[in-house]
């Protein structure tokens, strides 16, 4: 129990300053929106394309965040492997190639099918 | 401080590749499947996967006959080689290869097969009717069947819980997907494939948490490590069983038992066809494999604190199941329920917790899994102009007009409702004793009494196709081709020698002998 009281003292001191700045903002602050009041501040630039009219975007998007998950997930094990390439030894390497194999047959069939094509 | 970059000798684990060669074959096929939708032809697609599918699924039965008599755990004991194991293999892999001649099945629909041209075009929209009219068909449903056959080889044999997660994913996402490519009334078809993967993605939910409880309480996932807790541990067991109702509630779900029955309904009757017989059989043999192995391997040493749970779900499962499929109109929904019914039934080899249990439970599936096939594939055949008649009132008089085809049908309603000379009665006969020598009494009177009533809408079904009066413009039979007249007949002489000459099968399951731990 002891252990924790550091970590229930910071989240609390976080919480207390939180609720603390946003109930005084609200109290205090003037209220004057504008359009630069509505945007995104320090987090990254605006999406591109908006969702226009019924908030739909192209199913393309979905398919390239799909595909990078793809390649995001093989370095996850390309990593550790090739950081201890030695102690994995020729069973180590015979399954990497095996997993990169599977994955490159996959690849494959996206480009094939046109997966990688915007238009 | 130079112990940082320590070269700690990292062990290499056992792996007998030989041991595993049938899941290999299968998985190694679903890639080559994969690699042909890329690079072959689309006009020569068809026939090379059909020659990749069948030639894969029967060198995976003979890799299996090589296998026989395998007593070992592989792959770092996560993968058990072991009778039970590779029984409910063989069961699944015939089972698919008779699934696959109703999948490869074209003739019976006058646009092609039984999946829509493009998944990806608009239910009715402009798109499906030009390819539909150019006469196109998609193969993608070959990989997706070779990865989910792959799956249901690893979901019974899996030796430790986060493999048999990794099976029960492997085997349930591409069936998701296979669910919603009807050619026919597609919209159906997609909701039945979204509810079917809400609910499935819920289930999966279910038996990690359940994983991760016996996880906690073990420290381990391999099924004879729990068991080995178990038996050191006095008393304290909650975590335990919060553990073995959420895996339960995982597996149960795939077994469409009640109250996790749900789906089942509306995804047999949504889904294509033959995709349903294919998930009606192959999934229920897959699952039953893995409940067995866990409840048997796992959790047997608390067998008193699961049975009484087992009890009463097998209880509604039957009763909910026949009373359920008496107002049933549409065949499908019907057999959906009566395949709910049959879970039930099987569960009480489940609960009977003995070899005997173990070796019922497997010729029970064996037994239903060809029946089920079979009057699906009648199911496909009576069609009318847009496509698969499956009103009951459709059905009216079918036995004036094809006695042949109703029939076989009628065979297969026998079957699921255990009359003696078919192996339904054979396979309700061996569960129905193992439960009792397992002490569950009154599960089996339970039991008894939702066969008859299950025996009158079976009954209902013929009297109304050989007594009643054919409707006036009624559905047709259509004369199908090889593929499924085939798998009819592998249907038809499977139910009558299994109700006939049970014994040989029955010997194998019972030498198929013990879960290995």
């Amino acid at each position: 129990m002891n252990a924790a009281i550091p970590i229930l003292t910071l989240g609390g001191l976080a919480a207390f300053f939180a609720l603390l700045s946003i109930i005084t903002a609200s109290i205090v602050g003037p209220r004057r929106y504008n359009r630069a009041k509505l945007d995104a501040y320090e987090c990254g630039i605006e999406p591109t394309p908006q969702p226009i009219g019924g908030g739909k975007f192209p199913v393309k998007y979905y398919l390239t965040a799909m595909l990078f998950i793809v390649f995001d997930i093989e370095i996850v094990f390309l990593y550790p492997w090739a950081v201890s390439f030695d102690q994995l030894g020729m069973f180590g390497f015979i399954e990497m190639v095996s997993f990169i194999v599977t994955l490159l047959a996959v690849y494959a069939y996206v480009w094939r099918r046109g997966g990688l094509e915007w238009d | 401080m130079n112990g940082l970059i320590a070269l700690v000798p990292i062990p290499t684990p056992n792996m007998d590749l030989g041991q595993i060669a049938p899941l290999e074959i299968v998985f190694g096929a679903a890639l080559i499947s994969v690699l042909v939708e890329a690079f072959v032809r689309r006009e020569g697609r068809r026939r090379v996967q059909l020659v990749l599918v069948f030639a894969s699924l029967i060198a995976a039965v003979a890799a299996l006959v090589g296998l026989a008599g395998t007593r070992t755990l592989t792959a770092q004991a996560s993968v058990a080689v072991d009778g039970p194991a590779l029984f409910m293999q063989g069961t699944v892999l015939l089972l698919a290869i008779v699934g696959a001649l109703l999948i490869a099945e074209r003739s019976i629909d006058p646009a092609g097969d039984a999946f829509a041209p493009r998944a990806s075009a608009l239910p009715g929209g402009r798109e499906e009717r030009e390819l539909t009219a150019a006469g196109w068909s998609q193969t993608e449903v070959w990989p997706l069947f070779l990865f989910c056959v792959g799956g249901m080889l690893l979901f019974p044999a899996s030796n430790d819980l986060l493999t048999m997660f990794v099976a029960l994913e492997v085997l349930s996402l591409p069936l998701y997907l296979l669910a919603g490519l009807a050619r026919r009334r597609r919209l159906l078809s997609q909701e039945a494939s979204l509810k079917y993967f809400l609910l499935g993605a819920f289930s999966s939910a279910f038996f990690l948490f359940g994983t991760a409880m016996l996880y906690g309480f073990a420290g381990t996932f391999s099924l004879g490590g729990i068991a080995d807790a178990l038996s050191g541990n006095a008393g304290d067991n909650g975590l335990v069983m919060l553990g073995v109702a959420l895996l339960a509630v995982g597996l149960l779900f795939k077994v469409a038992a009640v109250p996790f029955h749900q789906w089942t309904p509306d995804v047999y009757q949504g889904a294509p066809t033959p995709i349903t017989a294919f998930m009606a059989t192959c999934v229920k043999v897959a699952a039953f494999g893995a409940l067995l192995r866990v409840m048997y391997v796992a959790l047997g040493g608390v067998r008193w604190d699961w049975q009484p749970m087992l009890w009463i779900i097998a209880i509604i499962t039957m009763l909910v199941g026949v009373i359920v499929a008496i107002a049933q109109t549409d065949i499908k929904r019907m057999l959906a329920y009566s395949s709910i019914a049959h879970a039930g039934f099987i569960l009480l080899g489940v609960i009977a917790v003995s070899e005997a249990g173990i070796a019922s439970t497997m010729f029970y599936l064996a037994a239903y899994g060809f029946a089920t096939l079979g009057a699906f594939a009648v199911v496909s055949l009576v069609r009318d102009s847009s496509g698969e008649a499956t009103h009951l009132s459709q059905w009216a008089g079918l036995g004036k007009r094809s006695p042949v085809v109703a029939g076989i049908f009628t065979l297969f309603l026998l079957a699921f409702a255990g009359i003696p000379l078919t192996s339904g009665f054979t396979s309700k006969f061996a569960v129905f004793s193992a439960a009792i020598a397992g002490g569950a009494t009154p599960v089996v009177i339970v039991a008894v009494f939702a066969s008859v009533i299950s025996a009158f809408f079976y009954a209902r079904i013929i009297v109304l196709m050989f007594f009643a009066e054919p409707a006036e413009e009624g559905p047709r039979v259509v004369l199908p081709s090889a593929f499924t007249a085939l798998a009819l007949a592998i249907g038809v002489a499977v139910t009558v020698l299994l109700g006939v000459l049970p014994q040989p099968l029955l010997n194998l399951a019972q030498q198929a002998g013990i879960f290995l731990r």
